[in-house]
């Protein structure tokens, strides 16, 4: 990243860095001296790797990250601090950022993943995938999808998605697929604050107040169920693991039952049951109603302006 | 409403610091309520440093600071006015010193 030399020095302000840095308005929008996690990664499918199944797990933590971002998205403006507002917002944000990157590997992967637009259609091919597919073409588990319930419920559905994503990232920085371990490695850093985000608020909650132990009891008996799923693995999983691209997640599911156990023992809740029969299978396109509601409201805008450009 | 819980009017004001580059001192940005020094970081992260600004945080709560009054401003400032000697000014920088 090269820097005009007026950016530094004299700083007033650690936001003084900000401005002026190449004179781009559009740092606004993005920041200053971020890096591409793509930076330098061979981007071509390695020789040997399926590349419908490349596609098709793209897709299975693409969605499970896109549905949860839009999820906490909904926390916008109702969250019970400005500051919890505002951590959420970032959160959501850190997972639309791998979402995109993983829709995006998915449609390189095999194009025929990506539904089809008029030919001349300004929509890149990510969000394709994400505001043209109907609810049966998501690959994400159910756990993504349930509605978020109180801000109790929310921090324990997101301290069990991200013990189980943390873990399969940490697993994927060795993907053969270097775009995966790219994905991967940017993803560990994010999903580490979150799962200390989730973990910090459900203990506080569960040892607070009568109410908000109340609340979060109620909140795992909500969340809890939707556990089993996370370990199920689905066939394209087993083969991308198989391939030495993917990980299984029936081998995470040691390593998520300590942390959970240590968490949980420290809040004194129930712990979930992660080898139950699973209700939903998300990999194989099954959903709960509430994705079609939750898809309805994020897909609408593009779906009435299929030329926008944004 | 339940009189059990405290709510955020009632945590303590902290005031947070970051250092947006390696070398630099922490400055000022804002403040924040928090219920701890724990939360009041985790707090400041995510709501100061969203742009890759910051590098390291401090949080200190705002009554630990102890700050002079709009009161004291003459007796404490008013007599250096005229006092240019006190400042180095009195030679030129090279032009490629920087952080001056």
């Amino acid at each position: 990243m090269t820097r005009s030399p007026a950016a530094e020095p004299n700083e007033e302000s650690v936001y003084a860095g900000l401005v002026d840095v190449d004179g781009d308005a559009s740092q606004w929008a993005f920041g200053a001296g971020f890096d591409d996690p793509l930076a330098g990664v061979d981007t071509t499918v390695p020789a040997g790797l399926d590349r419908t199944d490349l596609a098709a797990y793209c897709l299975m933590l693409g969605d499970d990250a896109l549905v949860l971002a839009q999820r906490l998205a909904e926390w916008c403006s109702r969250a019970p601090e400005l500051e919890e507002d505002v951590a959420l917002a970032n959160i959501s944000l850190d997972l639309l950022g791998q979402a995109r990157l993983l829709l995006a590997r998915a449609a390189a992967a095999d194009p025929r993943s990506v539904p089809e637009l008029p030919p001349d259609s300004p929509v890149p091919a990510e969000d394709a995938l994400a505001l043209f597919r109907d609810p049966g073409g998501f690959r994400n588990v159910a756990l993504a999808e349930i509605p978020n319930g109180d801000f109790a419920q929310s921090s324990l559905r997101l301290l069990l998605f991200s013990v189980w994503r943390l873990a399969l990232l940490e697993r994927l920085r060795a993907s053969a697929d270097p775009v995966l371990a790219a994905v991967a490695a940017k993803g560990v850093a994010e999903v580490a604050y979150h799962r200390d985000y989730a973990a910090r608020w459900t203990v506080t909650l569960a040892r607070g107040t009568a109410e908000s132990r109340r609340r979060t009891r109620a909140g795992a008996e909500a969340v809890w169920p939707h556990a089993a799923e996370l370990f199920a693995a689905d066939p394209v999983e087993l083969r991308m693991a198989g391939a030495k691209a993917g990980v299984s997640p029936e081998e995470v599911r040691p390593a998520c039952e300590e942390v959970l156990e240590e968490v949980l023992a420290a809040a004194d809740l129930p712990r979930p049951d992660l080898a139950a029969p699973t209700r939903v299978r998300g990999r194989a396109g099954e959903h709960t109603p509430a994705l079609a509601a939750l898809l309805a409201e994020m897909q609408s805008l593009a779906r009435e302006h299929p030329r926008g450009t944004w | 409403m339940d009189t059990e819980t405290p709510g955020a009017a009632d945590w303590p004001l902290y005031e947070v610091f970051v250092r947006g580059k390696r070398g630099l001192n922490h400055v000022h940005v804002g403040s924040l309520h928090a219920a701890d020094d724990q939360m009041a970081l985790r707090r400041a992260r995510d709501v100061y440093t969203r742009r890759n600004e910051g590098v390291s945080v401090w949080v200190v709560r705002s009554a630990l600071i102890t700050a002079t009054s709009p009161d004291e401003k003459d007796p404490m400032f008013a007599p250096s006015g005229d006092k240019v000697y006190r400042h180095p000014t009195f030679y030129t920088v090279p032009d490629d010193v920087p952080h001056m």
